[in-house]
């Protein structure tokens, strides 16, 4: 981050400007009708400063990510395109690194992904040839040294900016920040992070982040969840692995009657995103929930974040296409 | 059993004789004794906590995942502790190679599987890195 340069993409621009970040997550779809994505998508215009498309995420297929990015791209979206090592080996991601750039993405977020069990095809095969780190190198020596990891040139190498996940809440949490340190060393420049409901352990991570000199090398991205009911809350803390959801998070909203609950997890997102505004570090918010687009919208209209800052850098994909 | 998953890829190297054969066989009793070992053939116990990284179902070599249970257990096997966890308790008890879990470590040579990492050692052949990525660590280390 030292030296200016041209960004890599409109989330790189608003990042580089020192401006407070927003992206979200794009909520997957289980259809081959483009409009199905269009419309997952349609809230989000304007409103976030990139999308993240999801890589067969919680281990169940959907569309696929590069396709959902390009769907993206079509209306003017700025795509994240995830890529996990769950699904793929080496020259598959090497492959669709390089076709996702073709059709216009410019930014990557590599992870090692969700356990094929816990999914809804638990007997697949698993792959995990290589992990998140080995993966975001891998990324970096195709962008800068324009070749595949074999040493085989590239014609045209792809121009990323190049994004990493980091879960504060998950044990060992005394490792966490070298974990972010070495994501950071093998080419991670942004990283978004897990879910955070415990503020006061986001707010260790950040101390740590920003004590060993992180935070200043790569712009964390903490991520936040919208819940619309209890029950979301429960599903996240019974069903999914690594979250962290204290027992007075479900119980607040369990309090309130079932058609106010949306209501109170908005609130709750928006109490949570202010707590982190103020931590050093922080470079902005990733903000996730199910079906995404209204209550994620309500949340960036309370903190005072819209409308995000217009940029010269546009998405767009290749051809022109239908892109504004 | 669950506790013994195991997703070790196939055997392809050829089988050893002589003395290769000999350490091949002393290392697999002592170190699948000790460590339950998956004979991954590039060790790295020493950047781990001593705990084998091939144990983790995602044969992760860099650190743990996020899935990890808030309690410190395997989210593919939430019966057993997260080996990385593991690790990271064994590195901070050990008197030496603490710093090793910073270390950057290469993608795995799955050709190795089965074969002996001490051979390797002594052949330097688990030094072996694909082309950009040895190029790459080399100068990052200057």
């Amino acid at each position: 981050m030292s030296e200016p340069r041209a960004p890599r993409s409109r989330l790189h621009e608003v990042l580089l400007s020192g401006r407070f970040a927003v992206t979200a997550e794009l909520e997957t779809t289980d259809g081959g009708d483009p409009a199905e994505v269009h419309e997952a998508a349609a809230p989000l215009v304007g409103a976030v400063d990139a999308v993240n498309c999801t890589d067969n995420s919680a281990a169940h297929p959907h569309i696929s990510q590069v396709a959902a990015a390009k769907l993206l791209l079509d209306r003017g979206i700025e795509p994240i395109a995830q890529f996990t090592c769950r699904d793929r080996n080496r020259l598959a991601l090497q492959a669709d690194l390089l076709g996702a750039h073709a059709l216009g993405v410019r930014n990557v977020l590599l992870m090692t992904g969700d356990d094929v069990t816990a999914g809804d095809h638990p007997e697949a095969k698993p792959i995990y040839d290589l992990d998140s780190i080995h993966l975001l190198r891998i990324a970096r020596i195709m962008r800068d040294e324009g070749t595949y990891v074999s040493g085989r040139k590239l014609t045209s190498p792809p121009t990323f900016l190049i994004g990493a996940v980091e879960n504060p809440f998950a044990p060992p949490v005394d490792y966490r920040p070298l974990r972010l340190a070495k994501k950071i060393e093998a080419g991670a420049e942004f990283v978004q992070t897990q879910i955070c409901f415990n503020v006061e352990r986001m707010r260790e991570f950040m101390r740590q982040a920003v004590d060993s000199g992180a935070a200043e090398k790569a712009w964390i991205l903490a991520g936040v969840y919208v819940p619309r009911s209890a029950a979301a809350a429960r599903y996240l803390r019974d069903w999914v692995p690594g979250i962290d959801v204290p027992e007075e998070t479900v119980r607040r909203l369990e309090g309130v009657p079932r058609d106010r609950q949306e209501e109170e997890g908005i609130r709750l997102a928006v109490e949570i995103c202010r707590e982190i505004r103020e931590m050093p570090g922080v470079a902005g918010l990733h903000l996730m929930s199910i079906k995404v687009g209204r209550a994620v919208v309500r949340v960036v209209d309370e903190l005072g974040l819209h409308p995000r800052p217009v940029t010269s850098t546009a998405a767009r994909a290749p051809d022109g296409g239908t892109s504004s | 059993m669950a506790d013994r998953l195991d997703r070790r890829p196939p055997q392809t190297a050829p089988e050893p004789r002589g003395f290769g054969r000999a350490l091949l066989v002393l290392e697999k009793e002592i170190k699948e004794e000790i460590y339950d070992c998956r004979m991954c053939g590039q060790c790295i116990l020493h950047s781990t906590g001593m705990s084998c990284p091939m144990r983790c179902p995602k044969s992760l070599r860099n650190g743990p995942c996020g899935g990890v249970m808030i309690d410190g257990s395997c989210e593919v096997l939430p019966d057993r502790p997260c080996v990385w966890v593991q690790a990271w308790e064994g590195s901070r008890r050990l008197p030496v190679w603490r710093s090793h879990m910073e270390h950057l470590n290469k993608p795995v040579d799955w050709r190795l599987q089965e074969t002996s990492s001490w051979e390797n050692l002594l052949s330097r052949r688990d030094r072996h890195a694909p082309a950009a990525w040895a190029a790459y660590e080399q100068r990052s280390a200057r």
